[in-house]
């Protein structure tokens, strides 16, 4: 049961983007480890920029 | 191994078999009423067989997907734009993206034909063309380290074709935030409870964006549930306000006015840095419309809703109150993204191929969630079909048409073959915790009315008035997104496009030139709104046709592009996969457009309305207050007749140019020419 629920938690953080930044270290971590992953703050603004500057959203 | 795929055909066989019995039950009904969970039968079967063999084939045959091949995010991975992806999550970004208001508002519309053509072209439309769309360019772009659909019309078409389509695109995005901010706006006009609600979304979004940049960088549940809970507290507020004389009076205001805050909001949004208030606001509104598009297929499923519109009106004739024109073309224009959307080309060549992991998700990704948008389309049209026809048509059609006067309207309608009258409309009205329901046009109104009726009998006690008012913020959020979202990118295209006149106006962090952009933009869509708003037609009638032949042109270019390539790409045996929805928009379109532009019937043709209009002005046989906007609706009517005529120019340019490069390429004086990335063995294990 709290492994089932630990599983789901884990996948709607996945989907909501919630865990982001996270996969976004652990993945710099091991394809970068030369260079220092950005900080969370840093890592937001980066992600807004990249977002909005194209066509995100349908009608 | 025997029996288990023995067990398989048999589930194969019975999901068509349920399929199939659903959609002859909906097809063959006549007199009694229906159960709209014959609908979710139908198009959960179809899209389950669709998806199953239609895009196995396409993933296998056409496409032939390549789970060895590393993709571009994997060869180009840089940990942010160019990133692996889980195909779930990537399923979900991309869905969250394609989901609009056109999908609610289109079916909302087109159910004045009756339920029928409309679920069946959702459900025809999206397995053999939008979806097939979706997943074609998505796999094209992903073949191409994800370049967008300029860029492959660029390479695939050559100059003309790539200048006409970023062009045509750009105007397409106009009409698209006029017609969506017109929904809005006819959504609150002279209702105070849904105006604070929708205002209210404003500086919550903003303190959610403080919150997410400036507290806690990046929590988004965090940031989400506090918003939420917010959005909820402001659609009961709203009641509060409503209740309030004083505050009542503030909130009350016309669609004019309400036209004038639009605009200036759209303004203001589009030159703030994202993270004030568009990145907060689309957090919101992506949560709650997954929410509440997840409530609305159990809630249907448990209240199992009858539905009480026929399953075709006399209006098939052309001579529908909503939107005039005959079941061809008007049905396969109006129901637009629900179907097919040109603009789910923009997503599939946008951010979405530089996610996927492995080739072979494309066909989830791609033909998935257009799938399960097609299937929140039905949803919106039960919405709309729940309610009984005469209440539908009192909503949706403007006073201009069945005139101001509850007795006179109802009178109207009834005669038509729709029985409503007046106590039963201002009943409806109170228990909606609204003034009026009378030409509230647009689609919103109509829909949260009807997801309020499911809504309030599937939870219990009714609560009409506050999920009435919850559908309202709900629409309004995500268009209100849109408009942001797509002033923005508007100013990106239009700074392009005037950066090849002089350079320093393509500078996008040039302030003078992003404003002045901003207000191309803004002042492009604010122009149709604000006549929209004046139309004493209710502006739908013009506006949404336009952005209908808009969206499947888009479609059509984007298939165009995919045609070209499948031709250069020694798939020339499978041309016809893209090949044939490519030619029944180009058909459906073209008729379309012509109608609008040649018409002599002054509520269809453009210039036929114009001519009727300058007559009765000349005659003098209009009243005094249509006298004085009768010049601006006239110069409009001429305007959108041009503009229809500019679209189908550029669609045919498109499709000339195609024709003439894939004619080249066959007869041989043109080499076959790959434009795909080469072969990559994947390392992702």
């Amino acid at each position: 049961m709290a492994k089932g629920w630990r599983r789901f938690w884990a996948a709607f953080r996945a989907v909501t983007g919630d865990d982001a930044y996270e996969r976004y270290v652990a993945h710099h971590q091991t394809r970068h480890p030369e260079s220092a992953p950005l900080d969370r703050g840093a890592f937001y603004a980066s992600e807004l920029d990249r977002r909005w500057k194209q066509v995100s959203r349908c009608c | 191994m025997m029996s288990h795929k023995l067990v398989r055909g048999a589930l194969w066989a019975a999901i068509a078999i349920a399929g199939a019995a659903a959609m002859g039950g909906i097809a063959l009904n006549r007199g009694e009423s229906i159960n709209a969970l014959w609908f979710v039968v139908a198009a959960v079967c179809t899209y389950l067989i669709g998806y199953r063999f239609y895009s196995g084939w396409i993933a296998a045959r056409v496409c032939r997907l390549d789970a060895t091949r590393a993709t571009p995010a994997e060869r180009l991975d840089n940990g942010r734009d160019f990133m692996p992806t889980h195909r779930s999550i990537v399923f979900g970004h991309h869905f969250a993206a394609i989901a609009g208001a056109g999908p609610l508002v289109g079916p909302t519309l087109a159910a004045q034909f009756g339920y029928l053509p409309g679920t069946l072209w959702l459900l025809v439309g999206a397995v053999l063309a939008g979806c097939v769309q979706d997943m074609l360019v998505l796999f094209c772009s992903t073949r191409r380290d994800g370049k967008s659909l300029a860029h492959l019309a660029r390479d695939e078409l050559g100059k003309v074709g790539a200048s006409a389509a970023m062009v045509g695109t750009l105007f397409i995005m106009v009409i698209l935030m006029a017609v969506l901010a017109l929904v809005v706006v006819k959504a609150m006009a002279h209702s105070a409870w849904s105006t604070a609600t929708v205002f209210a979304t404003i500086p919550i979004a903003v303190l959610v964006g403080i919150y997410l940049r400036m507290l806690r960088p990046g929590r988004v549940l965090e940031a989400t549930a506090i918003g939420v809970a917010l959005l909820l507290l402001a659609v009961a507020a709203g009641g509060w306000v409503d209740r309030d004389p004083a505050l009542h009076a503030w909130f009350d205001l016309d669609a004019k006015t309400l036209a004038g805050f639009v605009i200036g909001y759209g303004f203001v949004a589009a030159i703030l840095p994202v993270w004030l208030l568009l990145a907060p606001r689309d957090y919101l509104s992506t949560f709650v419309k997954l929410g509440v598009v997840f409530l609305l297929a159990i809630a249907i499923c448990v209240l199992q809703p009858e539905i009480r519109m026929p399953a075709l009106t006399r209006f098939v004739d052309g001579t529908g109150p909503i939107f005039t024109g005959k079941l061809f073309p008007f049905l396969f224009i109006m129901l637009a993204c629900g179907a097919i959307s040109g603009f789910h080309a923009l997503v599939a060549s946008g951010t979405t191929p530089k996610l996927i992991s492995r080739e072979t998700d494309v066909r989830m990704v791609g033909y998935g969630s257009m799938a399960l948008e097609s299937f929140v389309a039905i949803m919106a049209l039960i919405a709309a079909c729940v309610l009984d026809p005469g209440v539908y048509f009192a909503i949706n059609t403007a006073a201009g048409i069945v005139g101001a006067d509850p007795a006179t309207a109802t009178a109207t309608i009834t005669a038509w073959g729709f029985p409503v009258d007046a106590a039963q409309m201002q009943s409806l009205a109170q228990h909606m915790g609204e003034t009026t329901l009378y030409g509230r046009t647009g689609g919103a109104p109509s829909l949260a009315v009807g997801m309020a009726h499911i809504f309030g009998s599937a939870f219990g006690d009714g609560l009409y008035a506050i999920w009435y008012h919850f559908a309202i913020m709900f629409e309004a959020i995500f268009i209100l997104t849109v408009l942001d979202a797509g002033t923005r990118v508007g100013r990106f295209m239009m700074q392009d496009v005037l950066g090849a006149v002089w350079e320093p106006l393509g500078r996008t962090s040039w302030n003078p030139s992003a404003w002045a952009s901003s207000i191309l933009v803004v002042l492009g869509w604010g122009y149709f709104l604000y006549i929209g708003v004046i139309d004493p037609n209710g502006g739908i009638n013009i506006l949404w046709p336009l952005f209908g032949m808009a969206n499947q042109m888009l479609a059509a270019i984007a298939l165009a592009v995919v045609t070209a390539i499948f031709v250069k790409s020694g798939r020339l045996r499978h041309a016809w996969v893209p090949g044939a929805p490519l030619a029944w928009l180009v058909t459906v379109t073209t008729v379309g457009a012509w109608q609008k532009i040649t018409s002599d019937d002054p509520r269809l043709g453009f210039f036929a309305g114009a001519r009727d209009l300058a007559d009765k002005l000349a005659a003098g046989l209009l009243p005094p207050e249509r006298m004085a906007v009768a010049p601006k609706l006239i110069f409009n009517q001429q305007l959108d007749g041009w503009l229809t005529l500019f679209f189908l120019l550029v669609v045919w340019v498109i499709v000339a140019d195609m024709l003439r490069g894939c004619l080249e390429h066959l007869s041989g004086r043109r080499p076959a020419r790959s434009t795909e990335t080469p072969y990559v063995a994947t390392q992702l294990t």
